[in-house]
């Protein structure tokens, strides 16, 4: 049995398909593997019991599938991290969600997370902190730390999880698995409880490239029910390329330089000589702006957010403060005991940018740096088909490392926020271990090349080998 | 005694009639159980997101084109936001800096903007006080949250409550001609806020304007600005100032009372709506909308004035009221005198009233027709054609035959009229004298006593020309 749960998630795929593996013996499997996780990965399991009905012909063939706790899943808690979601169980699956269904992956459990998605730690949880499965004194990265470290420790086959300036890749990354962040618009964001709506993107964190191309394909699509919602102008391809060659990757010197650990240096720059060897050009390049993202990006994702958490007032669902004494004090009382101390944070930054009188200076002047961060992005595609960057300047910290110090915190994103910005697509994979954790490799393209992505991480990945993570031990 | 000059301007809303609610797939309602037309959206669920109502956009485009505004290439949606149990969200989805339309003219009205924006729940407190302070408990009906609205600002062009009343309801009759709403002021998809100020006649700057809201009748809409004109001249007369503030208006005393102050003016901390984007519309939106647009009350009663000859009141009153200008018409059709048609089409308003359905009564408007042709004829005069007209009204049928079996044809000028004038002229010799003297006032009797001995079936002028004959004028 643990052979099957060792294969990756599209080979587990084909052997369902092939009649050679039961979906039921998979299913009883992670769950068992899930309900006895160690790391506080999952804050739901499905309940033991007969296995989902699945179709053996389905894309996705019976792998059942860890999802953020954010996404509403119908009937089962959706708490998204918070204590002012405690007990709220959604009566709609959002779009993602039922895509997955429908495309054949039961839901295996829901996954822990910084509250609201604001963290990078996944120490903002209202259900305690997930540990990283490399080492349980150390954070898995952050907000989707849960599924990247139910991955990691082999209790799911596969997770989903959202990014807004770094969510999936940075945990991904944490965790020594793969994360995708797509474009802005990929996949849709109904049913995603909201953080910040012009940056939230849903994406796939698994075992390997091949892994995240099938999931993602099997979310992609413009939904009627989110009108920001695009897809993606061709079908998601199975990565096979297994070359670089006429691959051009633009290194900026913005996001490669000070603030990063040497050991994660190390190993990016290592990486690079890799896709050197697999015929890729490797040359320095320019984002001038990017520098600011991380500013522009605290202004803009908690003004959003400020509004978006507005809704959790203890009127209609979720947690309400007993014994206030009116309206006014029902709302104080319920928001400051239901929120943590990060989320009530962004809130009043938010709240703050986007007051009459300071609007222009902070949430203005913020949008306009995010529009000379996507210029930056055009003006580089003209010289590189992708860029790349270590996807976190350090490997997995030490559990309270950084929660008395919230800008430490931020600066995790430091890599991967300019892409949210710009809203496009970028993938982490592991490019190996530094002081014996492991080191994300960040590559970007432009919107909508995800198939190309895919193709360039696929090639890099087969030529790293990397083949360290803690699932492989444990089987 | 310096002579006041009152500036106004309105800011309506309108409840669109569409089939859904403005964001979600929720049904319209009105009147039915509580919380019984919600869905996740509306609501405000963790996750939902807001679609634009299409129908909703081509009714906005329709009131654009209708009324002569720019419409924006790309408008925006805004979160207007702040914390009450009316929105679900805690903050409405609105239009703030560039609405879907600008500028744009009715009658001597310049309208300001359109816009697009969601209506709030309706809540209702429990306890004495009525007001959520001091109330026991307060419930929520989200039945009416997300229900379309579109926000008519005019400019401040108005310069009377009588004026403003006659405004909004040329408004209201373009709007229900448009199709796009009930318009319905006691049911509340007809809401009009007034900002009033005064300035010295003559003067061409702005006084400090108060907002009145709470007017939900043409007659308080009338009765409330009239009370604020009165109230702010006499501030300034006494020398005080008028204080920026928003007025409740009570309709049972009559009275404008503080609603709140500037100092706890909200910070509403718009921002453009992220979960939509940018209302582009197209040129086969732009088509369709320019499509569907009925004549207007507006044009229909220059129409009336221009081709009948109607007078501005006359033309007004068939006009404003679609289905009474479409009986008119059909009765006028191939009519020359269309003030004669108007003047029967009104004295069948006058006897079934105004809110009826001059097409459901039994009065054809080929019989109305028919017996306007009488009447221009001379075959009936005007007090028999009353008398057809009852009959009509009562039993249907034609007017010909009613004339006929009821004898209320006009006798015209033969020897049987002419003996009878003779007669009327011998039993009133005094007033015979008068009139040869040069007084035709004092034809009256004579005349008087022909329409006894005929039964008014004679004809006015032709009695006159006889009685004048045979006195010798």
């Amino acid at each position: 049995m643990s052979e099957a749960l060792s294969l990756s998630a599209a080979a587990a795929a084909a052997g369902v398909r092939a009649g050679e593996l039961d979906p039921a013996e998979l299913w009883h499997g992670f769950r068992t593997r899930a309900a006895g996780d160690d790391c506080n990965a999952f804050v739901w399991v499905a309940p033991d019991g007969e296995p989902p009905a699945i179709e053996r012909d389905a894309p996705l063939a019976g792998v059942p599938v860890a999802v953020k706790d954010l996404f509403c899943t119908k009937g089962v808690p959706s708490q998204a991290g918070s204590r002012i979601l405690a007990g709220y169980r959604p009566p709609y699956d959002a779009t993602s969600v039922e895509r997955l269904n429908a495309a054949g992956a039961p839901l295996l459990a829901k996954t822990n997370q910084d509250e609201f998605a604001m963290g990078s730690s996944t120490e903002n949880s209202a259900y305690g902190p997930t540990l990283n499965p490399w080492d349980r004194a150390r954070v898995p990265g952050g907000s989707s730390g849960g599924s990247a470290a139910a991955v990691a420790a082999g209790s799911a086959p596969w997770a989903i999880g959202t990014d807004t300036g770094g969510s999936i890749r940075q945990p991904a990354a944490l965790c020594g698995i793969v994360g995708l962040k797509p474009t802005y618009g990929a996949i849709s964001r109904y049913g995603m409880i909201a953080f910040a709506s012009s940056l939230d993107q849903a994406g796939p964190l698994t075992r390997d490239v091949t892994d995240a191309a099938l999931l993602l394909g099997a979310m992609v699509g413009k939904d009627p029910c989110d009108s920001t919602s695009v897809g993606l102008p061709e079908p998601v391809r199975l990565p096979s390329r297994s070359d670089l060659r006429g691959v051009r990757l633009g290194v900026p010197e913005e996001l490669t330089g000070e603030g990063i650990e040497p050991g994660v240096l190390a190993s990016f720059d290592a990486t690079l000589d890799v896709a050197r060897e697999l015929g890729a050009t490797v040359e320095p390049c320019r984002l001038p702006h990017a520098p600011h993202a991380l500013s522009a990006y605290y202004l803009i994702a908690p003004a959003e957010a400020s509004s978006n958490l507005a809704r959790y007032d203890g009127v209609r669902y979720g947690f309400r403060a007993d014994g206030a004494r009116d309206l006014l004090h029902m709302y104080t009382e319920t928001r400051e005991h239901g929120f943590g101390a990060e989320v009530k944070r962004r809130i009043m930054l938010g709240t703050y940018a986007l007051s009459s009188g300071y609007y222009d200076a902070y949430y203005g002047r913020a949008q306009k740096v995010r529009t000379r961060i996507s210029e930056d992005f055009k003006a580089a595609w003209e010289r590189f088909d992708f860029i790349a960057t270590p996807t976190a300047p350090s490997v997995a910290f030490e559990l309270g490392a950084k929660t008395a110090d919230p800008l430490a915190m931020y600066l995790n994103d430091f890599c991967t926020v300019p892409m949210s910005l710009a809203g496009i697509p970028g993938i982490s994979i592991p490019s190996g271990l530094s002081e014996g954790l492991p080191v994300g490799f960040q590559l970007a393209g432009p919107a909508f090349s995800e198939n190309a992505l895919l193709d360039a991480a696929y090639a890099v990945e087969g030529a790293i080998g990397f083949d360290a993570a803690p699932w492989r031990r444990a089987a | 005694m310096t002579a006041w000059e009152p500036v106004i301007g309105l800011e309506i809303h309108v409840q669109l009639d569409t089939r859904t609610k403005m964001f979600c797939g929720c049904e319209l309602s009105f009147g039915k159980p509580p919380n019984t037309r919600t869905c996740p959206v509306c609501l405000g669920l963790p996750g939902t997101l807001p679609v634009v109502n299409a129908q909703a956009v081509h009714y906005g485009l329709m009131m654009g084109l209708a009324l002569g505004c720019e419409i924006a290439p790309r408008s925006i949606f805004h979160r207007k936001n702040y914390f009450y149990p009316d929105q679900a969200k805690n903050y409405q989805i609105s239009q703030y800096d560039i609405p879907l339309c600008s500028g744009g003219r009715l009658g001597d009205v310049r309208l300001h903007r359109i816009h697009l924006e969601e209506d709030a729940a309706k809540l209702v407190h429990i306890g004495e006080s009525g007001r959520i302070h001091g109330s026991d408990a307060s419930i929520v009906d989200y039945n009416r949250g997300g229900t379309p609205l579109c926000e008519i600002v005019t400019e401040p062009d108005i310069h009377s409550a009588e004026q403003a009343r006659e405004w909004l309801n040329l408004l209201r009759v373009t709007l229900r001609q448009l199709g796009v709403s009930d318009v319905n002021m006691e049911e509340g998809s007809l809401r009009c806020d007034a900002n009033v100020s005064v300035r010295p006649a003559g003067s061409s700057e702005l006084g400090t304007k108060t907002e009145l809201k709470n007017m939900n009748s043409f007659r308080f809409l009338e009765r409330g600005i009239k009370a604020e004109i009165e109230r702010q001249v006499a501030l300034l007369e006494a020398g005080e100032p008028v204080v920026q503030e928003t007025l409740h208006f009570d309709p049972s005393s009559g009275r404008l009372s503080s609603l709140r102050s500037k100092e706890e003016a909200h910070d509403y901390r718009y921002f453009p709506e992220p979960d939509l984007v940018p209302l582009a519309p197209t040129d086969a939106m732009l088509a369709a909308a320019r499509a569907a647009l009925p004549e207007l009350p507006a044009e229909r009663a220059a129409r009336y004035e221009r081709d009948w000859g109607l007078s501005v009141d006359a033309a007004r009153l068939l006009a404003y009221e679609p289905r009474w200008g479409d009986y008119f018409e059909a009765v006028a059709g191939d009519l020359a005198d269309g003030r004669a048609a108007a003047n029967w089409v009104e004295q069948l308003r006058a006897r079934i009233g105004a809110e009826s359905d001059p097409a459901a009564s039994r009065v054809s408007p080929r019989a109305l027709a028919q017996l306007v042709a009488l009447v221009g004829s001379k075959r009936v005069n005007a007090g028999a054609a009353r008398r057809v007209l009852d009959r009509l009204v009562a039993d249907g049928g034609e007017p010909g035959a009613i004339v006929e079996r009821e004898g209320l044809g006009s006798i015209d000028g033969g020897d049987e009229l002419a003996g009878i004038v003779a007669a009327a002229i011998a039993a009133n010799a005094g007033a015979a004298e008068k009139v040869r003297g040069g007084n035709d006032k004092a034809m009256g009797p004579i005349v008087g006593f022909v329409m006894r001995e005929t039964k008014g079936r004679a004809d006015g002028g032709e009695v006159g020309r006889l009685i004048r004959e045979q006195l010798g004028l």
